[in-house]
């Protein structure tokens, strides 16, 4: 295997990262604000998906397409927030699961009733498809890299966010002592309906972004869910940075897995065996990281609290 | 308000009726979907020693569930095959008594759980719950592409598997089989509660620190219940996998996981009778929604979210008018 | 979801469904993210009873959710209680694998309008058991003997790690004459390909050939259009059928895929059913509907020959496969397994469609590598 080629699978592996940081985001912000454990954020980011899907075929414009992405998923999301999930703050962490739970089954067969059975159709505008040629001879996908740029961004902005604003000191001490910023006369409930509508077009966005390289369909969300609860217990619930470095560590993990494991069989195994042996060890790969992980650091790796 | 002990009876009488009713009438697929819920029931019982009393959130029970499947699904294979389980060293030969399956299934999936216990009680919280749901995920990717026992295509078993004295063939005749064994673990789960261990299993998981300051180790209670709580959910798995004579990894997924602890969240955290309840409602719901609309997961989310938004403590909490446990 | 359709005109309909002489259980997938296939084949399948115009066969459909225990569950309710005296409808091998033997065992016909698991057809076969669609090898085969007129002397192959992914690339290399640079067996349900596109683009082969159903196909064609790999690619037509290519879009066109059937198999039965279809329910028919069509047209052909209660001569009737099917000639081999000719198409747009064109025969009145191990 050449040194390119390797180079290029590294960048494959940060890039599948950065994705599940956008993802993860969201996810790890409502937590960490809200303690709220939400399994719906993969339905927002179907929402995000779908309703970019829509207005691109509609408008012909990628750029509406995300602008729709953001404005469902967190119109979405602050309605969610509104009837539901405010009345499940001094609830146990039980009723937030089975709440949520009901809330995939809605939005997913919800979707399905309004758009069909069948994917839709969303693509990568014109102006970003096509590869471009990297120093050292690698030919890599243009929209991939724009993904990179953009989840380095977001990251920037939530690290500008949380430690620059107003909002952000509000975020970070609602935190700490609810009750005690609520006494300052912070509107607590103005700002868990924002931080969740926040995090819903996160997700939202990044569903958009997503699903012009894969099939936008119901139950698209779920499969990144679970790696996105992965990501952020990885790097520390609550942790954008946490978020961040556990993102690229899984990203990097179930890429390179994916590549050199069956490689690495093939050196004592035969070549259909080893890839099957070497594959199915790879798709283990990222729960055995999480698992490693939490043994050496039961709380993650930048968490604080339990 | 009504007392829980009532509750419990009642549903268990309850529970008895309906597939009397079905064979008096001649309804055997009634007594199919009792069945099923029975075993559901006695999963999420299993789950609810974790849960509920030690306060343990797994969402993981499905590697016990499945390996319990398995436990079964293997050597009833080897025995419809007439070829000895190679295990190296020696060999097993394949069985189609139920008896000895269940032993094999209880006794795998205690080891499991004490392993997956040892490593994941270090952790509390979320950390529990992810970590746990990553095991289970590995024994399922695991599953998926072990080709010996069908890999993602499953284990079928043409017959069902033996009970002496017994045509488990018969509906009715498993039904019992199975309520039997549901009716044995919430004994045993209600002989737990008061005994000295389950009081300070009890104890643990309101404050760990109370427990060790009298001597006793929150960890070591706390593995005991996973290993017992592990080993009632495998031995559910293997009969659920007699229920439908087929196994597979979906029996390891981690939706199976979530709605275990779904079914006791509906019926009722740490309650005796709250499993049962779960699992029957959330059969019935599933049989009769699927049969009015196409999109029935709506309505069925729908009735989820009403539960948990007015009645806290699930269906027993509402009945008795207390909200039970806080996990 | 319990509809009971008795099938005929409309008048007939209220009279019919005491008259019912065969009962037929319709186990299929019509909720989550597989629904579409599970429709298409109930859609074709009840399309044709529909013009058949008859009163005597009674369906009744229910949603498996893709889930082996709620397919063995609901196998159950159709004997118990319904007592069905034919079950059909089940899309995915693994589930199949869960309904058949044991519904075959207790003396019911299961006529298969999709799944085709090498067990069934081997080993595993049984006189009740009759396949419409293919066995699971068939169009990776043909895909492989396309690669071989197509000039291909190098293929990069993949496909997901489960047991029908293995037959996929099996029954590809089965034919394929060439050399394979690297065989690749990805996780099921995957949607990020870049890892192995990259594989692809350094691996120097001369085609790619690959089985990713639903989803899984989608991400992969659209991402790879979008790599600047220009390798031809190959598939089977699992990733092209109707329902899926309008989410593909221009990243499928000139993509190679192989089917026993495409909407342009020129025979009256073909032309009628598309147009039929079309009317109906308003979108082009898939391979799927074209299945569920055939599969109640073999129904309805056998009940004109005998009884149901009469197994042997059923059986001899759905053996004779005496209808006209939407491919054409179709006859079953001895495992009761399609012996058919199976083409290979190209991806088109017309119009504002994508649709499939046919290129030409694959492979001529293939059967399948497993009817030697059948004994019945």
């Amino acid at each position: 295997m050449s040194t390119i080629l390797i180079f290029e699978q590294v960048l494959n592996g940060l890039q599948f990262g950065i994705m599940l940081f956008l993802m993860a985001a969201g996810l790890t912000l409502i937590f960490g604000v809200m303690g709220l454990i939400n399994l719906a954020h993969g339905s927002l980011y179907m929402v995000g998906a779908f309703a970019a899907a829509w207005v691109a075929g509609a408008t012909g414009s990628f750029v509406f397409a995300l602008i729709a992405a953001l404005a469902a998923a967190a119109a979405a999301g602050a309605l969610v927030e509104i009837v539901v999930i405010r009345r499940l703050y001094r609830a146990a962490h039980l009723d937030q699961v089975l709440a949520t739970f009901a809330l995939i089954l809605i939005f997913s067969e919800g979707t399905r009733w309004v758009f069909g059975s069948f994917p839709l159709f969303l693509d990568i505008p014109e102006t970003l498809s096509g590869p471009v040629t990297l120093p050292g001879g690698i030919e890599y996908p243009r929209y991939r890299l724009t993904l990179i740029g953009i989840g380095i961004a977001v990251a920037l902005g939530l690290w500008w966010l949380t430690a620059r604003t107003r909002i952000g000191i509000q975020i970070r001490a609602g935190e700490n002592d609810r009750e005690m910023i609520a006494a300052l006369g912070v509107d607590i409930s103005k700002l868990y309906t924002l931080v969740f509508a926040l995090g819903a077009a996160l997700a939202g966005l990044a569903g958009a972004l997503v699903g012009a390289i894969q099939s936008v369909q119901v139950g698209m969300g779920e499969p990144v869910l679970i790696l996105a609860f992965v990501v952020i217990v990885i790097g520390g619930i609550g942790s954008i940075r946490g978020a961040f470095i556990g993102a690229l560590l899984v990203g990097l993990t179930d890429t390179l897995g994916g590549i050199f494991l069956p490689e690495v069989f093939k050196l004592f195994m035969e070549t259909g065996a080893a890839t099957q042996t070497g594959s199915a060890l790879a798709s283990m790969a990222v729960y055995i990281l999480m698992s490693a992980v939490l043994i050496w650091r039961p709380t993650g790796l930048f968490g604080a609290r339990g | 308000m009504i007392a829980e002990r009532w509750i419990t009876l009642l549903t268990l009488a309850g529970f008895l009726a309906i597939p009397l009713w079905a064979l008096a009438v001649d309804e055997p697929f009634t007594i199919t979907l009792a069945t099923r819920a029975a075993i559901l029931a006695l999963a999420a019982v299993g789950l609810n020693i974790a849960l509920g009393i030690g306060g343990m959130v797994s969402l993981g029970h499905a590697a016990f569930f499945g390996l319990g499947g398995y436990a079964m699904g293997i050597l009833a294979f080897h025995a419809q095959s007439f070829q000895p389980l190679d295990l190296g060293l020696f060999t097993i030969e394949g069985t189609k008594s139920m008896p000895v399956i269940w032993l094999t299934a209880i006794a795998v999936s205690a080891l499991a759980a004490w392993l997956i216990g040892l490593l994941s009680l270090r952790t509390t919280g979320v950390y529990f719950i992810m970590i746990t749901l990553a095991f289970g995920q590995m024994f399922f990717y695991f599953a998926i592409s072990w080709g010996t026992y069908g890999g993602e295509d499953g284990l079928s078993i043409y017959v069902r598997n033996s009970f002496p004295g017994l045509n488990t063939l018969v509906p009715i005749q498993f039904f019992a089989i199975c309520f039997v064994a549901l009716c044995a673990a919430l004994f045993f789960q209600w002989r737990l509660r008061a005994s000295p261990f389950g009081l300070a299993l009890n104890a643990a998981r309101q404050s760990e620190a109370r427990v060790a300051t009298v001597g006793l180790s929150p960890k070591r209670l706390k593995l005991l219940a996973f290993v017992i709580s592990g080993a009632i959910t495998g031995l559910a798995g293997a009969l659920f996998a007699d229920l439908n004579r087929f196994v597979s990894p979906t029996m390891f997924s981690w939706q199976l996981s979530g709605e275990l602890i779904i079914l006791i969240i509906i019926g009722g955290v740490g309650r005796l009778a709250g499993p049962v309840i779960g699992a029957a409602l959330f059969v019935a719901l599933e049989h009769w929604l699927g049969g009015l609309t196409d999109f029935w997961h709506v309505w069925l989310g729908l009735i989820l979210l009403l539960i948990v938004l007015f009645a806290r403590g699930g269906i027993v909490g509402l009945l008795t008018g207390k909200a039970g446990p806080h996990v | 979801m319990k509809t009971i359709l008795a099938a005929a005109a409309t008048a007939a309909l209220l009279a019919s469904s005491a008259a019912a002489e065969v009962k037929v259980g319709m186990i299929t997938t019509l909720s989550g993210g597989g629904a579409g296939l599970g429709i298409d084949v109930r859609d074709g399948f009840m399309l044709a009873i529909k013009q058949s115009g008859r009163d005597d066969i009674e369906v009744v459909i229910e949603d498996d959710q893709r889930k082996p225990d709620i397919a063995v569950q609901l196998a159950d309710k159709m004997i118990q209680s319904e007592k069905v005296d034919v079950l059909t409808g089940i899309i995915w091998s693994n589930l199949a694998m869960a309904v058949v033997p044991a519904a075959t065992a207790q003396g019911k016909f299961y006529l298969s309008p999709n799944a085709g698991p090498s067990p069934l057809a081997g080993k595993g076969c049984h006189p009740n058991y009759f396949n419409v669609a293919w066995q699971n090898d068939n169009l990776h085969e043909a895909a492989g003997a396309y690669a071989n007129t197509a000039g291909y002397g190098n293929s990069f192959i993949l496909a997901p790690n489960y047991p029908a992914g293995t037959d996929a690339l099996t029954g590809y290399k089965r034919f394929f004459e060439g050399e394979i640079a690297n065989e690749l067996y990805t996780e099921l349900g995957q949607t990020d390909y870049a890892a192995e596109i990259a594989q692809i683009r350094a691996s120097g082969a001369d085609s790619v050939y690959f089985f990713l159903p639903g989803g899984m196909g989608i991400s992969f064609l659209k991402q790879y259009a979008d790599s600047g790999v220009d390798l031809p690619v190959v598939g089977p037509a699992f990733s092209f059928d109707q329902g899926i290519l309008q989410a593909v879009g221009a990243a499928a066109l000139g993509v190679v895929n192989t089917s026993q059937w495409n909407k342009d198999i020129d025979n009256p039965t073909n032309a009628a059913f598309v147009e039929s279809f079309q009317a109906e329910y308003g979108r082009l028919p898939s391979l799927y509907a074209s299945q569920g069509f055939d599969t109640a047209n073999l129904l309805i052909s056998a009940v004109d020959a005998a009884d149901v209660s009469d197994a042997d001569a059923f059986r001899e009737a759905l053996r004779a496969a005496n209808f006209a099917s939407t491919r054409g000639d179709f006859a079953f081999g001895p495992n009761h397994h399609p012996v058919q000719t199976i083409y290979a198409r190209e991806v088109v747009q017309e119009g504002e469609v994508f649709t499939n064109k046919t290129l030409g025969v694959a492979l001529e009145n293939h059967s399948d590598a497993y009817a030697a191990e059948c004994k019945m």
